[in-house]
Formats: structure tokens, C-alpha cells, sequence
């Protein structure tokens, strides 16, 4: 079974038709890239999938259980952990505390009012940060952390669940070329690891064709091309919408 | 027309740049080129005003700026475009140029609206739309032009390529190299090596707030080793 | 029919006062993202300043329509002044900061306004040439209110016009949105600033002149317009002209006609539609969502750690200086210390929804208050002994503090704190004017400890003793994971929903947590004072907990601590001490802005960090 099935999806925002009925699914494992110009409908897409926006038209399936229109919440706690454009973490806590937030969410031991966080066992998120090589960096607090790890951070929160599905929007924005290669390759790595199907949008082409097992090239909120990365980068169409000559 | 000599800057007791140095001559294209977090942005802010250097000096037109207010750097003739476009979403196009004007230094051709439209064409197609409702790629055309209605003598671009889709970025380069034929000086910052090869002269590369290498684009191409340590391309 | 309509029409000639107060203030919000509490004290300056010129220059069209013009002038020189020796410097300190600023400056402006014109109301002359009225249905209406319904779409028509159609309208219109930027466009944003906070401070100076004609000017019209035009800006959505002019219009008829309709709740009608519009339009009724902050240098806050030994250990020993002395104090000083014991709880739990909630309240006081009457009305009418009179207030004041909350916690930043001011208003205009129950204006009496407690030491220690156990019950939450989630709903609202954090819910509990401490101080204080008044619950009480936080530094948890014991030692003294004690406490507080901006807990820490980090 599919990891995410998504069928017809549509959304219009004022009269302007955003994304227009969309369907794809990505499988256990599976890197999955969504590309596309700006205001093309990527993060329309990605919104609706967790949760942040509700579609008009169309369902949203994960391992078979209906989602659409569930709270991103709701969403998470059924297994999609996600990472934002613009990495979203809590910058008046250490790294360490940061992901244990997602495991003690995950235990529902939040409205806990007495035992301190501190007196907490955080050998899982220890685990976790040695996973992602920021052993070192847990002590340090979130705010003056540099971007690459942040994005490193972001990542281990959205793993901190055990999510079947991984939404990566633009994971690599703002990193340098080598460290976009590590993330990526390590992200990769687990996901194979954990079966665990990744959608990502990404705007450097050399980490979409180096890292995606498949592409969907969104335009003006339809998918205009499905495929391996050989095909899509082939395609007439999207070298006209996207690509350009210099791909 | 640009020397910086020793900058240095700091975040609380986080040293972020140190001891930058690097210059730009007239007419000349210069990339700037590092990592994210490299400090390429704060070199751009430090020079601007907006983060206060903390030592070193900044030369523009033979006079020093360190410590001097954002506006009285800019009216001097450095113009700033913003990694992060920074339009003015609820002004209209026009609206946002005219916050941008400033009169044009003596025997200078003054930018207009005009030939401004000429050099992005499909900004002259939305005069009247407010910055907000427009593309990423349309705003970030938008932000150089509102800079250049400042009539600099000097241009500080700070990614400019950033998050735009590939014929975007083509566009883009074409755009540098107009401005560059009109004899306007640039500093750009850069992680896409592509993008930085087609429009520069020279480069300098940044490395966690230091200057570690000078050169032309054509050294920096030809040294395969200096691109491979800090750009790893 | 005859008398609707001229009620109407006396509710525009309120509508267009109002307009041109609200006008200055989001104007000036707008630009410099200051709320600006002293904006009321600007329209009471161009009203006393009116008053003076009109009643020395020659009689006639020249003296007062020149003295109005003049004292528009000349507060707007005023507003230039504050704007240049102090808030100028605070344009990056965080936003309640400034807000604490510009009450410094109430302060200030109320006493040296008492220095100079006195205590007495003052009546000035009616304007020459419109003393008259004129016949509309058959009714005489005054000629004076018909000018004033002119100018409010006059100014209007004038404002957009300058904003639209001049240079200057475009720098301030893009300075609204990213000065940073404007500023590195070449564009002097100090002058910018400067001048439209002298339109700003103009156009309350206007306000408050045109005002002669109509009413006796008197010390307390800052206040009492400030909570109006903070009312019109905040429904009309912040920022917004045409927002505030719509409201201004509701506003004025709803005032001219609640009276008509519903006399015994005029007070409460008000904050009743401000209520209803936030929770339907939560930016008002033109306003728009703020975008995200762009520019700010690191703003994140700092982590929260256990106290360091050296902290512990002071603590330790005020503690003890707090149990070990009292015997040997008399009945005034323990009265004092049984007060400011409260006011740390009070300040404590108003922390926690501003600290690790980040939510500002403008209306704490409200549980406070409602803590207060549920123990003297659980004593009056119900007998009960101070036990249960103090048991009930909190869980009473918890239900209203879920209710309110369910509100107020769905805002955020100037519409929440404006949304907890309106419940904070409708709850004392209850106390005010339900006089059957609450005893109005005279309040409750007789509401003395039990026997066992009415020494006042024995009082002391009680009070020490559950103000301590609810302050530090506070403390440990703060730590503990659901502390851990009010702050990461805080930090970022897109990261903990991602993780399955329901921020709503965390806010909304942790605002009832807030409410119901705050509730035991306030049962606490009935009991301490003897007898409780609508003033527990009045703005001037809030602004008391924003005080305290603010002074001892939001980002600490000791922050509420040391100031609330640092304010009300020194306004014990203070009005001790000497008749003008705002004037110092004002300038106190101007002056702790500038040089302490994280507050006194804050300024410690870095100092006590700064040394660590050099040795």
C-alpha cells in the first residue's frame, strides 16, 4: 500500500485557482520531489497535506486512513513529521530540549505540571540528535544556533515520532552545496532505513537529480509531468516552464 | 570606490565577521561568494549600516561610513537590495519606486520608471499592483529597481538568485549585465556558483567570517582545489 | 422620531471628536509600532493649553479659533519632545516596553498639568460665532456640535490626501511596513518619525481643544479618552484611517443611543461590541493580519535554566528576613508587607501568561477584582468564614478566567491585551453599576479575617504563606513539560502545532492558571484591606501588574519578584513622601525604561553573566 495517496486535490484562494486537482502517491522508501516556478501551487500542496490548509476538492489518504481536512495536529499524531522553509523550532530551548518536546507530545505527557523537564529521561532524544551528528550541539540553545543545523534540528524533530511520511519543504534552502548533499544523503539513508516516503520541493536542481527516485513538476497548480528524473528532466514542457536551457 | 579593510562585527559574544576585507572598483562586478551563515549577509548589513561594525574600516568614494546611519550611507551612493526582497506589499509598483527615489549625482543619467520598465519589462505591465500580489521573481525585480531609482553608484546585491526557478535566474543575469554595461559598480553575494560565473568579474570567497581567498572568476575557475575546500562544486 | 434623530446627530459630533484622537494614535502606531498610553494626555494638554490661550488672548474669532490652532501647535511640539528625549531611543526595545514608556509619561504629563493649572475643572468660553443652534424638526440643535460633525470627514478627507497623494504619505505609508528598509532606501526615518508623531500628538492637541466649548477641562480626561480612542483604533483594525473612522462612528452612536436604550449599562456596551468585533474580525473591522516581523536582530528569548546557587541563596535569605522580622514590626509596616506579598503572587501569575505565554494582558486586574468581591460577597451575602470565602474567590474567578480566556487567547499581541482590557472594563462596570449587589462606587465593607487571623501578623503569615506556596507552585510549572509547551507554542505557533501541541488549549489553560492566582491574591487582599471597591479591577490596577512584570524583566522568572516588591515599596513611599508622587514615579519609570530595558531581574543577570564570562 501507498505510504500518502492524494486524489484530485484543489484549492482556489480569492477566485484564483492555486492547485487544481492533483493526484499522485509516493511509497514506503520512496524519495519523492516536487518541483516547480514560484506560485506554482508547491506549498499550497504541502499545506494541505498536513494539515495547515483545507482543500476544497479533493482526499488525502495515508496508509489507507483517510486525512483531509484534519488538523495538523491530528495529522502528526498519525504519523507525518515535517519540516518548514523556513526551519520553525523553539529558540528559547536547547537543541535537546527541542526534540524532547516531540517525544514527550508523542507520550502525551505534556500537561504534566510538577516534574521539571530537566529530571526527564532523554536518552531517546539523545539517540536521536547522535543519529543526526549534532551529539555536540545539544546544550546549545536554538537561538544562536548556525542554519545548516538548524535544518539538522527540524529534521530530528520531525523524525522524534516515528513518521511513515516525511514533508520536506525546501530542505536544503540556504545551505551550502556540500551540506546540502550530506542532509540529503543522510535523509535518504534513513528513510530507507525506516521505509519511511519523503515528499520534498527543492529549487537546486542538482539536489533534486541527485537525491529524488522520482520528480512531479507542478505549473500555475497542475502537474504537468510524472516520473523518473532522466524523463522529467527530458521533457520539453518543463524545460520551457522550469528548467530553461541551462539544465 | 568600495574598501574594506579589518571589518568586524558580532551578535552578542558571537564574533561574525572578522577582519573582512575586500574592494570594489568602478564598473567592476564582484561576487561575494560562501555558505549560508558564511557572513555574507551580515557583510552586506555591515556595510550598509544596518548591523554596526564593531571594528574596521569601511571606504566609499574615499570617504569612511563605519558607524554612520543607514540613510546617509545610501544617500552617498551605495544602494542595497535585500537578501529577503523586502517590497513594500501594500504599495503599489510605482508607489514602491518613489520611496526609492533620490536625485542623481551631477552629469549622471537619472533612472526613471520608464527606463526602469525597459529593463524589466514585466514590471511595467503591473505598474499599478500592489507589491504584496506579485511573484517571488517579479518582487525581487522589483527591489533592484526600487534601489535603482536611487541613482547608486555603487550596487550591493545580496543573493539575488536565491529561490527563483532557473529561467528566473537567467533572466536575472541578463539584468546584471545591462546594469554593469550602463558602468554601475556591483557587489554580489552569491552561493550559486553558476549564477556568480555568468555576471562577475572577480570573487572573493567567505568562510565562517573570514576572507579566505581573492581572485578573478577565471583564477577561481581554474583553481579547482579553492572551490572544492570552500564552495564544494 | 424628532429626538432620535438629533441624537443621532449628537452621537456624529462625538463620533468626529473621537475620530480625531483615534486618528493621531494609529497614525502614530502605524509608523513607530508604539501604543502610545500618553496619546490621552496630549488631547488633555490641547484642551488645558486651548483653555489658556483662549482666556488670555482678545476675545473674538481670532483669539479662540487662533488659541485652538495654537494649542493644536503647540502639543504637537510636546509630542516632538517625548518623541525625541525618549521614545526615540527605544525603538527596538519589545513593544509593552515602550507601552511602560509612554505611561511613565502619563504620569509625568497628570502632575505637571497639576502643577500648572491646578486642581479645579476649568470652563472655557463658547465659540464666537456658533453659540447659537439651529432648528432641525422643530428642535433646537447646537450650532457648535454641526461644526464638529464637519471636521471629522474634513480631517479624514485631509489625512488620505496626505497619504495618498504626497511624497511624504508614500515614506510613511512604506515606513509602516519595514523602516529598517525605508531607511536603507536613504530616507532620514528619525525625521519621519519625528513628524508624524507631531501630526499624531496635533491631532489629539485638535481633539482636546475643540473640547472647550463643550465640556469643563479637568485632570481626568486622559484616561478617560485614552480607553475610548485605544476602543475605536483596535475595532477599526490598528493602523487603518478608514478603520478608524467606521468605529469611531459606531462608537459615538452607540454612546448617544446605549443612553436612550439601555442607560444602566452604557459603561459596559462599549467594551461589549469591542468584544463581539474581535471575536468575530480578530483585526478589526478594517485591519489586517500583521505580516511576520522582518529586520529584528535575534530576537529569540533566552533559555530558562534553574536559579544559579548565588540567586537560591538570596532568595533564601529574604526569605528568612521574611518570616524572622515581622514580630518586631509594627501594624503599618505589616500591612505593607502583607500587600506587597500579595502583589508578587499577583505579578507572578500575570507573568506566566506574558513570560512563557507570551500573551499580554492589559486587563489583569479583572481576576484580581473578581478574587476580591468573590470572597466579600461570599461574606456578605452569604455569611461564610474567611476559609471558604478564600477558597471560593479563586474557583470563582477560574470560571471566569476559562470564559474570558476562551476568548481572549484566539488573538494575539495588541488585540489580545485590547480584548482582556474589554472583559477587565466589563467586569468593574458590573462592580460599578449593579449598586443592589456590589454596593457600586461604595463597595463592600466589613470584610475582616477570623478571629484566629485578625492579628495583623498572624494575617501576615497566612498571607505569606499561600502567596509563597502559589508563587512557587508557579515556578515549578514553568519548568515542568506543560510550561516547556506555553513556550513552545510562544516560540514558534507552526513548529508546535507540528508536533501535536494544541496551542489553543495550552494558552487557554495556562490564562485560567494565570486567572485563578491571581484570584488568591485578590481574595487575599479583601481580607488584608478590610473591604473591596471597583478600583481592584480598574485599568490603573492592570497597568500595576504590567508594571511590576516589566520593571523586574519578562524574560526571568525572578523578574515579577523583584518588581513588584521594587514597585510597591517605592510607590508606598513615594506617596508618603511628597503630593506629586506621579511626577517621580513617572520619571522613575521613563528613566528605568531607557537604562534597564530587560528590567531589573534582566539588567542583574547580564551584569552577573558578563563578570562570569570575563573570569
Amino acid at each position: 500500500m501507498a505510504t500518502l495517496e492524494v486524489e484530485g486535490l484543489a484549492k482556489s484562494f480569492g477566485g484564483v485557482q492555486a492547485v487544481r486537482g492533483v493526484s499522485f502517491a509516493v511509497a514506503p522508501g520512496e524519495m519523492l520531489a516536487l518541483i516547480g516556478p514560484n506560485g506554482a501551487g508547491k506549498s499550497t500542496c504541502f499545506n494541505m497535506l498536513n494539515g495547515q490548509l483545507r482543500p476544497d476538492a479533493g482526499r488525502v489518504w495515508l496508509r489507507g486512513q483517510d486525512i483531509t481536512g484534519l488538523a495538523p495536529r491530528r495529522v502528526w499524531r498519525l504519523g507525518v513529521g515535517r519540516t518548514f522553509q523556513i526551519t520553525a523550532t523553539f529558540g528559547s530551548m536547547t537543541v535537546l530540549e527541542n526534540v524532547q518536546m516531540a517525544l514527550l507530545s508523542h507520550q502525551r505527557r505534556l500537561g504534566g505540571l510538577w516534574t521539571p523537564v530537566r529530571a526527564m529521561d532523554c536518552a531517546p532524544a539523545e539517540a536521536l540528535l547522535a543519529r543526526l551528528g549534532m551529539a555536540e550541539q545539544a546544550e546549545r540553545p536554538c537561538g544562536i544556533l548556525a542554519y545548516g543545523d538548524l535544518k539538522r534540528v527540524e529534521l530530528a524533530i520531525a523524525l522524534a515520532n516515528d513518521p511513515a511520511l516525511l514533508l520536506m519543504d525546501e530542505p536544503t534552502a540556504g545551505m551550502a552545496p556540500q551540506e546540502r548533499v550530506a542532509l540529503m544523503a543522510l535523509t535518504a539513508g534513513i528513510a530507507r532505513e525506516r521505509g519511511i516516503a519523503v515528499l520534498f520541493t527543492e529549487h537546486d536542481m542538482d539536489v533534486v537529480f541527485a537525491h529524488a527516485d522520482r520528480i512531479l513538476v507542478l505549473d500555475r497548480g497542475a502537474l504537468i509531468a510524472q516520473g523518473a528524473p532522466a524523463a522529467v528532466r527530458a521533457d520539453p514542457r518543463v524545460r520551457e516552464v522550469y528548467l530553461g536551457a541551462g539544465h | 570606490m568600495l574598501e574594506v579593510t579589518g571589518l568586524s562585527a558580532h551578535y552578542g559574544r558571537a564574533h561574525i565577521l572578522d577582519g573582512v576585507a575586500l574592494s570594489v572598483g568602478a564598473g567592476e562586478v564582484v561576487v561575494l561568494l560562501g555558505r549560508n551563515g558564511a557572513g555574507k549577509s551580515t557583510t552586506m548589513k555591515a556595510i550598509m549600516g544596518l548591523v554596526p561594525p564593531s571594528g574596521g574600516s569601511l571606504r566609499f568614494l574615499g570617504q569612511e561610513i563605519a558607524g554612520r546611519e543607514p540613510f546617509e550611507i545610501a544617500r552617498l551612493g551605495l544602494g542595497y537590495v535585500p537578501e529577503e526582497r523586502r517590497v513594500f506589499s501594500e504599495l503599489t509598483v510605482l508607489e514602491n519606486l518613489e520611496v526609492g527615489r533620490k536625485p542623481a549625482p551631477a552629469g549622471a543619467r537619472p533612472w526613471t520608471p520608464e527606463r526602469l520598465f525597459a529593463l524589466f519589462p514585466s514590471l511595467g505591465a503591473m505598474q499599478d499592483r500592489p507589491g504584496g500580489r506579485m511573484s517571488g521573481g517579479e518582487q525581487q525585480m522589483l527591489t533592484i529597481a526600487r534601489t535603482l531609482m536611487g541613482n547608486p553608484r555603487l550596487l550591493l546585491l545580496d543573493e539575488p538568485s536565491e529561490g527563483l526557478a532557473p529561467v528566473v535566474v537567467e533572466r536575472m543575469a541578463d539584468a546584471i549585465r545591462a546594469l554593469k554595461a550602463e558602468g554601475l559598480s556591483i557587489l554580489l553575494s552569491e552561493q550559486n556558483l553558476h549564477f556568480a560565473r555568468a555576471v562577475s568579474d572577480r570573487a572573493t570567497i567567505i568562510e565562517k567570517g573570514r576572507i579566505r581567498w581573492d581572485g578573478t572568476m577565471a583564477a577561481l575557475m581554474a583553481a579547482a582545489e579553492v572551490r572544492e575546500q570552500y564552495l564544494s562544486v | 422620531m424628532e429626538n432620535l434623530v438629533l441624537q443621532a446627530l449628537s452621537g456624529l459630533a462625538s463620533a468626529s471628536s473621537l475620530f480625531l484622537v483615534a486618528s493621531g494614535l494609529t497614525v502614530i502606531f502605524g509608523v513607530t509600532r508604539i501604543v502610545n498610553f500618553a496619546h490621552g494626555s496630549f488631547y488633555m494638554l490641547g484642551a488645558y493649553l486651548a483653555w489658556t490661550f483662549v482666556t488670555t488672548l482678545p476675545r473674538g474669532h481670532l483669539g479662540f479659533w487662533g488659541g485652538v490652532l495654537a494649542a493644536a501647535l503647540l502639543t504637537g511640539m510636546i509630542g516632538v519632545l517625548v518623541e525625541v528625549l525618549i521614545l526615540r531611543r527605544i525603538y527596538r526595545a519589545p513593544e509593552l516596553f515602550q507601552l511602560l514608556a509612554t505611561f511613565g509619561v502619563v504620569l509625568v504629563v497628570q502632575d505637571l498639568a497639576l502643577l500648572t493649572w491646578g486642581a479645579q475643572d476649568l470652563l472655557g468660553p463658547r465659540a464666537p460665532g456658533l453659540r447659537g443652534g439651529t432648528e432641525i424638526l422643530g428642535l433646537r440643535f447646537p450650532d457648535y456640535e454641526l461644526f464638529l460633525i464637519a471636521v471629522g470627514p474634513v480631517v479624514l478627507g485631509l489625512l488620505l490626501l496626505l497619504f495618498h497623494r504626497t511624497r511624504w504619505g508614500t515614506l510613511v505609508r512604506a515606513a509602516t511596513q519595514d523602516r529598517e528598509m525605508v531607511g536603507a532606501l536613504g530616507v532620514n526615518q528619525r525625521w519621519l518619525f519625528t513628524s508624524v508623531f507631531f501630526l499624531g500628538a496635533c491631532l489629539a492637541g485638535l481633539g482636546g481643544a475643540l473640547q472647550l466649548p463643550r465640556e469643563s477641562v479637568n485632570l481626568h480626561m486622559d484616561l478617560a479618552i485614552i480607553t475610548e480612542a485605544f476602543v475605536v483604533v483596535v475595532v477599526g483594525g490598528l493602523g487603518s484611517l478608514a478603520g478608524a473612522a467606521l468605529a469611531a462612528l459606531l462608537i459615538g452612536e452607540l454612546h448617544a443611543f446605549g443612553i436612550l436604550v439601555l442607560p444602566k449599562i452604557t459603561l459596559v456596551l462599549v467594551f461589549l461590541v469591542m468584544a463581539l468585533v474581535l471575536v468575530v474580525r480578530p483585526h478589526g473591522l478594517l485591519g489586517r493580519a500583521p505580516g511576520p516581523p522582518v529586520g529584528g536582530a535575534n530576537t529569540a528569548e533566552p533559555v530558562i535554566r534553574p536559579a544559579p546557587p548565588a540567586l537560591r541563596w538570596l532568595g533564601f535569605v529574604a526569605l528568612a528576613a521574611a518570616v524572622a522580622l515581622p514580630p518586631f514590626f509594627g501594624d503599618y509596616a505589616l500591612s505593607v508587607l502583607t500587600e506587597i506579598a500579595i502583589f508578587v503572587l499577583f505579578a507572578a501569575s500575570l507573568h506566566l501568561i506574558m513570560g512563557p505565554g507570551g500573551m499580554a494582558s492589559f486587563g489583569h486586574a479583572a481576576y484580581f477584582g473578581l478574587g476580591a468581591y468573590g470572597a466579600a460577597l461570599a461574606a456578605k451575602w452569604l455569611a461564610a468564614p474567611m476559609e471558604v470565602g478564600l477558597l471560593l474567590a479563586p474557583f470563582a474567578v477560574g470560571v471566569f478566567g476559562l470564559l474570558f480566556g476562551w476568548f481572549c487567547v484566539r488573538l494575539s499581541g495588541v488585540y489580545a491585551a485590547m480584548l482582556t482590557l474589554a472583559f477587565a472594563q466589563i467586569a468593574w462596570s458590573i462592580a460599578f453599576q449593579w449598586v443592589e449587589v456590589t454596593g457600586g462606587d461604595n463597595g463592600i465593607l466589613g470584610v475582616w479575617p477570623d478571629a484566629w487571623a485578625s492579628s495583623k501578623l498572624v494575617f501576615y503569615y497566612l498571607t505569606l504563606a499561600l502567596c509563597l506556596a502559589a508563587t512557587l507552585l508557579l515556578r515549578r510549572i514553568v519548568h515542568a513539560p506543560f510550561g516547556y509547551a506555553l513556550r513552545a507554542q510562544r516560540d514558534s505557533a507552526l513548529r508546535s502545532e507540528a508536533i501535536g501541541i494544541d496551542a489553543f488549549r495550552t494558552r487557554w489553560l495556562a490564562f485560567a492558571l494565570a486567572a485563578v492566582m491571581a484570584g488568591i491574591a485578590g481574595g487575599l487582599f479583601a481580607y488584608a484591606k478590610g473591604s473591596v471597591f471597583p478600583t481592584f479591577m480598574g485599568i490603573p490596577r492592570s497597568v500595576d501588574a504590567l508594571i511590576m512584570v516589566l520593571l523586574g524583566g519578562v524574560q526571568t522568572l525572578s523578574g515579577p519578584i523583584i518588581g513588584a516588591l521594587a514597585y510597591t515599596g517605592l510607590q508606598e513611599q513615594l506617596v508618603r513622601l511628597t503630593d506629586y508622587w506621579r511626577l517621580v514615579l513617572g520619571l522613575s519609570i521613563i528613566a528605568l525604561v531607557l537604562f534597564f530595558p530587560q528590567g531589573l531581574a534582566g539588567a542583574a543577570r547580564s551584569a552577573w553573566e558578563a563578570r562570569r564570562g570575563d573570569a
